[in-house]
């Protein structure tokens, strides 16, 4: 098919991962009082981060299996 | 609602990437076959999930968290009641006829079966109900983001249809599925933590339970005996027949937004697999928008305080209580990338069955295929300037889900009387089917008639459409099954492939068990009543 529609999904979510990781850690820790307390961009932008390098990861291994 | 720096540079990125996969497509739209079937070239799991997010938009998503927070878990009914069986109808009996004809798109499948007038009913239909209800993802997006940021309505409504149109006429319905694909995980990651912290807030399912404004909320079945128990007003007879068979089965198994995904598998299996692959996600779609509405209203039981006394506002309310900085980009994200694949899916159905079935069929017709491939690129951009237009008529209706399920009753309901009599009674005649689909509509147009002037009743607007759909549905079978006994039947030999008592059926014997549509349609059922029982 040309493109692998995993490398933009891993790429894209482990840009937000990372981007949710730094904010969550820098910013004023009071802005979590909403999300009851928990640094929820942290653990979710670690969520994310995984999911992004899984797909990231088949991807990758799918064009390399495809390359003679 | 606070968003910051972080937020919107978030919804940018969102942006570069949908453009980008239509760029990175361009090169490869050369024939009509990969503008508006992809080369019938796409894996099973990116169809089923473009199947499934096609069918995510603002109705999905504003519209049953507004639905829970008003009805409670009632609403768990249009998920595990009516999508589950018919997805898994759709692809177990159904897809064989459409894929294995060969077809472009289900009106052709309407020629193929009966006649050329009922295609073109059929087609004018459909383009008309897919251009009202492209605005209405575009309408949705636009106010909400006019009541949490101060969006100017029209601003937001041009960038986003601005934005699809951009990729679908670049990358046709290969753009169109990858990125509903890409829209899909985005969707679940951004309302997921809604869930885990709206319970967390009620303190657990109990607590839920607990705080309800009344106890029926929390039932999905104990109050569907009679009428006047559930607060939609609604007996078991309208909801197991109207939405659980009439509406649902109308739509998952004919709405070609939804089957132009599976006619882009790469083979029959694939084919098959894609509803059933989206049935998989679907059924627990209800913890991403059914529990946050229920939170919503658990948390404001009066509405006033949190919810402006406007259900509409369930989900974005919840978003903007729980949300901080950060992730409030991400829930932003993923409501417009909802929008944004409800429009898609309609714009490319639309482009598609124009093309096909009212240009080249009536219009022009002998062109060679580069001339229907840029006509297929102009309907794009016309259905998305119309998609504009209508976005402001919306503007009039004062509840979405009533206007989608209005239409919905209208052109679905008769239709899947045409195609069940189609597909299974091979003694059905040419004519019948112009004749069953036109009645069924046009009892459908009586029925809401009278129902605006007031000499038939119902407790609810959504009452109404159930019982629209089921007279819809009923008058078009009667008027098929008579006329058909009046007219000559068609010959068995023009009917291979099309009728289920005439085709041989796909082999899936050499298959591993996971991947037989039989067998995954079976297990889904199964978990879906454990569903039903555990939320009973």
């Amino acid at each position: 098919m040309g493109l692998d529609i995993r490398l933009p999904i891993g790429i894209i979510f482990s840009v937000y991962g990372l981007i949710l990781i730094v904010f969550g850690l820098s910013t004023n820790p009071a802005i979590f009082e909403r999300s009851l307390n928990v640094n929820i961009d942290l653990w979710w932008g670690a969520a994310m981060l995984v999911f992004g390098v899984f797909m990231g990861g088949l991807a990758l291994r799918a064009s390399r299996q495809n390359r003679p | 609602m606070h968003p910051q720096f972080v937020d919107y540079a978030i919804i940018a990125i969102y942006f570069i990437f949908v453009l980008g996969i239509g760029f990175a497509l361009r090169g490869r739209m050369k024939t009509t076959d990969d503008f508006f079937l992809s080369g019938r070239s796409i894996p099973g799991w990116i169809t089923g999930l473009a199947f499934m997010s096609a069918n995510l938009g603002a109705l999905e998503v504003m519209g049953h968290a507004a639905n829970a927070a008003k009805y409670g878990m009632f609403v768990n009914h249009f998920y595990w009641l009516a999508a589950m069986p018919a997805m898994c109808f759709v692809g177990v009996f159904m897809m064989p006829f459409y894929y294995g004809s060969k077809v472009r798109s289900v009106p052709e499948f309407l020629k193929r079966r009966y006649d050329e007038k009922t295609r073109t009913l059929n087609a004018l239909s459909f383009a008309v109900m897919t251009l009202l209800v492209s605005g209405v993802d575009l309408y949705a997006m636009a106010i909400l983001f006019q009541r949490l940021l101060n969006w100017p309505f029209w601003s937001s409504v041009v960038a986003s249809a601005l934005v699809v149109a951009i990729y679908i006429y670049l990358g046709g319905l290969t753009s169109s599925i990858y990125n509903e694909v890409l829209q899909f995980f985005l969707i679940v990651f951004g309302f997921l933590p809604l869930a885990i912290l709206g319970l967390k807030a009620v303190g657990g399912f109990a607590g839920l339970q607990a705080k309800l404004p009344n106890a029926g909320y929390a039932h999905t079945w104990a109050n569907i005996w009679s009428a006047d128990m559930n607060p939609m007003g609604i007996n078991w007879f309208g909801t197991i027949f109207g939405l659980g068979f009439v509406l649902s089965f109308g739509y998952w198994c004919t709405d070609f937004l939804v089957i132009q995904r599976g006619l882009a598998a790469k083979d029959m299996p694939a084919a098959q697999r894609t509803p059933l692959i989206a049935a998989v996600p679907k059924m627990f779609f209800p913890l991403m928008v059914i529990l946050p509405g229920l939170v919503a209203i658990a948390l404001d039981p009066t509405t006033k305080e949190m919810l402006g006394g406007r259900y509409d506002n369930a989900l974005p309310a919840m978003l903007g209580k729980f949300y901080p900085s950060g992730l409030l980009g991400i829930g932003l994200t993923a409501l417009m990338a909802s929008f944004m694949s409800g429009m898609a899916g309609n714009v490319t159905a639309f482009n598609t069955v124009w093309t096909f079935d009212i240009y080249q069929t009536h219009i022009n017709p002998g062109k060679p295929d580069r001339h229907y491939l840029m006509m297929g690129k102009l309907a794009t951009v016309f259905a998305v300037a119309v998609g504009i237009l209508t976005a402001f008529i919306v503007l009039q209706f004062n509840n979405l889900m009533d206007y989608l399920q209005l239409l919905f009753a209208f052109f679905n309901a008769p239709l899947f009387g045409t195609f069940l009599l189609g597909m299974f009674w091979k003694r059905t005649s040419a004519h019948s089917g112009f004749w069953g689909l036109l009645s069924g509509i046009l009892a459908a147009a009586a029925h809401y008639a009278m129902y605006h002037f007031k000499i038939i009743t119902y407790p609810s607007d959504m009452a109404a459409n159930f019982y629209q759909a089921i007279v819809a549905f009923v008058v078009c079978f009667v008027v098929t099954v008579v006329v058909t006994l009046f007219t000559e039947p068609r010959k068995e030999e023009e009917l291979v492939g099309l009728v289920y008592s005439l085709t041989p059926k796909p082999r899936n014997q050499d298959l591993p068990w996971y991947e037989r549509p039989g067998i995954l349609a079976v297990g889904i059922l199964g978990l879906c009543v454990v569903l039903n029982i555990i939320f009973w």
